[in-house]
């Protein structure tokens, strides 16, 4: 049996990691040079951690699917990045920081993973400052923070609504400077399709190169993912449609173990379907909740423009529910509420599927300079999607696919279950238990990568020293090579009718409808009845023109929806054994009263990990028990 | 809507291209210009044929992937508006859409409607970023930049150096592109250390990827889906002349 062993340092939690820091083991200087590292992943999280890695004087190969690392995901992030500073004076700090994420997460994160990410925080914000992030400045030249879900403190940096990127492009400018020295060799335009295990140790990657199909080998003495999260399994989400889980899912087929691949984050405030063609939904920031109030008409289907119908007639059904937060709960309650609101027929415009983030009192309050100054860009994005513009009328919103908390499964060094195999970023599981908080993505992203990382994963490059170059003939790499080769062969010869896009749509709304918001256990198993035929089509008729050996986008996606029917399986199966709800997982079977969520800690209050045990077997769960020993478990209450 | 496209296709960089002319019927208003596109493909794949291959990922206006030459302006008709983010109610039904690749030397193209823009890569190697290595920095107040300079420096860092403005210049020059980066640094004392050698390097690397000169016509900023200002363009040239004065003075 694997044996899950988190490496949580005991002592007293403020004291974790510095005191773990200080045992860790150097590579020198000298020895450094000669080690090769390879990240997988240009965002926050990979570029950040090359660049540091890169600093110190390793070798790092850095991969990306796009053509440029400036284009990750992670450029897509509005809202902010939080940090304990407490500039605002409003009694913030990192224990404050640790315990709101401990709790938003509704107690299934690590305490001493989450202690970490919040003290590393301050470090990111200073660091972003020296690179020349031009984060929202006050008048006096300090920087500004803002209001996000589910605190009471005003922690959020900020650059307008574009935090994320320029945050990323702060990111890669460190990047750009290592690759300028030659620490760091970029590869842009790979797809990595799977990683090379020698003796029991990561030791290399298989990618395909997207311009002219050549697969190649690339070795090194440890591999990073840093490659994101698999929302676009629901087809539809705010992620870009090139986010994928195809690298994470190699190495859980190799033998990593994935953890708790159903909490997954659905967004309350993106824009919501407007025709059948769409493929993307666009994400309008949480920090609109700061000024926006969420309301549907009190009357069902009252089709009235929302001009017209009078104060008294409108149902803030946030504000009534949630007194204490009103519109800034997190945003799991947030989704599930207007989802509630919708099903139960109070929904508005065409398809009953939305509901208004009105910002009228805002404007009259503050005027429309105000919150031009603060959300001008997202409202300016709202009327070029829909047409309409959101300083006259209400925006309509509705929840989509968003983030994934859960992810590869890794101890306190991020290392997975695969020696010399890191996860950092999105693509671990640690950090955010079963919900995440606004703004703690890219604080979470950017503390792995800079300050986490680099540090831990010379622990394990001091026993490589003497290792040598891994060479790339090695018969793991002939033998992954292959199986890769094979595996397009496969797919490719189906010659079917059906489109790659067109499978994953099905896919998509099978994962929406059966292992969404909100689940049951009968739903989870038609769902997965579902998704098994599907595959099976999916296999007989899958259609793929051009060939192999050229730039092919119809490939490209084909092999991602391949493994989203996996990742698709393995999400239900988690959601069906956790019998209880937390966070952004709900089971109809597991509410109060009043429709919220009922936690079972007594018997869930774990990490449930699987292992990949061949392509028609059952995976096998296995439990790491969260110990909480700062922290009270708690009723999650926003009322 | 119906709408008669014309798009450039072309099987490599070695082959040459053509214009092949594609009715579409039924296109829905709401639909946007690449969900356009996504439906064209459908039809073409299902025709047995290779669909038109072009970039794309964010498809919210912000990761600078996609980038169309649409009826002679890059990005289309509308300001401020990336390809991913315009939408067919700004087209008139029965129109003919022109849809080309960039063009420029420095920008070849790979395939259809994709081109290589590592030209750009390579001028941020050259000098886009502020040395300060992870952990070297000092408390972030500690250094206050007033809020009229910090809001510059961020109009001039919302480049998504997605190329629009090489596209829209007669000269195929990057200028804006380079000095927005330039710019942005140039404003703030982190990146005022290195400012003159930045400006030297960066410029040098963007004549050696064969972009052109600037000759003053403003298409890049009118063309710019995200707006930057060719104010910028003189910070930068103000920049590149001072640092070739204090190394005459130097000499």
């Amino acid at each position: 049996m694997q044996k899950l062993d988190s490496k949580i340092p005991e002592g007293p939690l403020a004291e974790k990691w510095s005191r773990y820091k200080a045992g860790l083991r150097l590579v020198n200087p000298a020895n450094k040079k000669k080690i090769d590292i390879i990240v997988v992943g240009t965002g926050l999280a990979g570029a950040g951690t090359a660049s540091a890695l890169g600093e110190l004087g390793y070798n790092v190969k850095v991969f990306c699917f796009q053509d440029s690392p400036r284009r990750a995901h992670s450029v897509a992030a509005q809202g902010g990045i939080n940090a304990a500073k407490n500039y605002k004076n409003d009694n913030d700090s990192v224990y404050r920081l640790f315990h709101d994420m401990v709790k938003g997460g509704d107690y299934r994160a690590r305490e001493a993973n989450v202690y970490r990410a919040a003290e590393v925080s301050n470090d990111v914000i200073d660091h972003f400052t020296a690179l020349g992030v031009p984060f929202a400045r006050d008048y006096g030249g300090s920087l500004d923070t803002r209001s996000f879900g589910g605190v009471q403190v005003s922690r959020t940096f900020y650059a307008k609504g574009q935090t994320g990127q320029q945050c990323l492009l702060g990111t890669y400018s460190s990047l750009n400077r290592q690759i300028a020295k030659g620490t760091v060799k970029m590869f842009p335009r790979r797809d990595m399709l799977d990683v090379v295990i020698i003796d029991g140790k990561a030791r290399g990657i298989i990618t395909r190169n997207l311009l002219t199909g050549e697969l190649e080998r690339h070795s090194a003495h440890a591999v990073v993912l840093a490659t994101g999260g698999y929302g676009t399994v629901f087809y539809l989400s705010t992620l870009g449609l090139g986010s994928n889980a195809s690298a994470a899912w190699s190495a859980y087929k190799k033998g990593a173990l994935f953890a708790n691949p159903s909490f997954i984050q659905i967004h309350p405030t993106s824009i919501p379907v407007l025709n059948d063609y769409q493929c993307k939904l666009t994400l309008m920031s949480e920090s609109l909740r700061n000024d926006g109030r969420v309301w549907v008409p009190k009357e069902k289907g009252d089709k009235r423009h929302p001009g017209e119908i009078p104060e008294e007639e409108r149902d803030y059904y946030l504000e009534r529910r949630y007194p204490a937060f009103g519109n800034l709960v997190p945003r799991d309650v947030a989704s599930r509420a207007a989802k509630e609101r919708c099903d139960a027929g109070y929904g508005v415009g065409d398809t009953g599927l939305s509901v208004y983030l009105d910002f009228k009192d805002a404007i009259e309050k503050q005027g429309q300079k105000a919150i031009k100054d603060k959300y001008g860009n997202l409202f300016e994005m709202y009327e070029k999607i829909t047409g309409i513009n959101p300083y006259t009328q209400p925006m309509r919103i509705y929840p989509a696919g968003h983030y994934t908390m859960g992810g590869l499964w890794v101890d306190y060094n991020l290392m997975t279950t695969i020696p010399g195999l890191y996860a950092i970023g999105e693509s671990n599981f640690s950090d955010h238990g079963a919900n995440r908080l606004g703004a703690s993505s890219l604080m979470q992203c950017c503390g792995d990568g800079y300050f986490i990382l680099p540090n831990t994963i010379g622990h394990y490059l001091a026993d490589d020293i003497r290792t040598g170059k891994i060479p790339a003939d090695d018969p793991a790499f002939e033998e992954a090579e292959k199986t890769v080769a094979d595996r397009i062969q496969r797919i490719i010869a189906v010659g079917g009718k059906e489109t790659a896009s067109s499978f994953h749509k099905r896919l998509g709304k099978i994962m929406w409808d059966h292992c969404g918001m909100r689940r049951d256990a009968e739903g989870l198993k038609k769902g997965m009845e579902l998704l098994k035929q599907l595959e099976e089509e999916f296999w007989k008729n899958i259609c793929i023109p051009g060939s192999e050996k050229d730039l092919n986008q119809e490939l490209e996606k084909a092999l991602k929806v391949a493994d989203f029917f996996e990742v698709g399986m393995l999400m239900c199966e988690d959601a069906l054994q956790r019998e209880e709800s937390c966070g952004a997982h709900f089971r109809e079977e597991h509410q109060t009263e009043t429709g919220e969520a009922r936690r079972d800690d007594a018997n869930f209050a774990y990490v449930g990990a699987w292992e990949y045990l061949g392509p028609k077997a059952k995976p096998k769960l296995y439990k790491e028990a969260l110990r909480f020993e700062f922290v009270e478990l708690k009723e999650r209450s926003y009322k | 809507m119906d709408f008669t496209l014309k798009i450039w296709r072309q099987k490599n960089a070695q082959t040459k291209g053509s214009f092949k002319t594609y009715p579409l019927k039924d296109v829905s208003p709401e639909m946007s210009f690449l969900e356009m596109l996504d439906y064209l493909n459908k039809q073409i794949i299902e025709q047995g044929d290779e669909p038109v291959t072009f970039e794309h990922d964010c498809r919210e206006g912000i990761c600078g992937s996609c980038g169309l030459y649409i009826n002679g302006r890059p990005h289309g008709p509308m300001r401020n508006t990336t390809t991913c983010e315009l939408h067919m109610r700004e087209f008139k039904d029965g129109e003919t859409i022109v849809i080309e690749p960039w063009r420029s030397r420095a920008f070849p193209v790979i395939k259809d409607l994709v081109v290589d823009r590592s030209s750009f890569e390579r001028i941020m190697h050259a000098g886009g970023f502020i040395s300060a290595n992870t952990g070297t920095a000092p408390e972030s107040n500690s250094n206050p930049i007033s809020k009229l300079i910090a809001d510059k420096a961020f109009d001039a860092a919302a480049c998504i150096g997605c190329g629009a403005c090489v596209a829209a210049c007669q000269n195929s020059s990057a200028m804006l592109y380079a000095a927005a980066k330039i710019a942005q640094y140039a404003m703030i004392p982190q990146g005022k250390v290195e400012a003159k050698e930045r400006v030297d390097k960066m410029v040098k690397q963007m004549d050696a990827e064969g972009f052109g000169f600037c000759s003053n016509t403003y298409g890049c900023e009118f063309d710019c889906p995200k707006g930057i200002s060719v104010d910028f363009i003189a910070l930068m040239n103000r920049e590149f002349f001072s640092s070739k004065v204090c190394k005459q003075k130097q000499a």
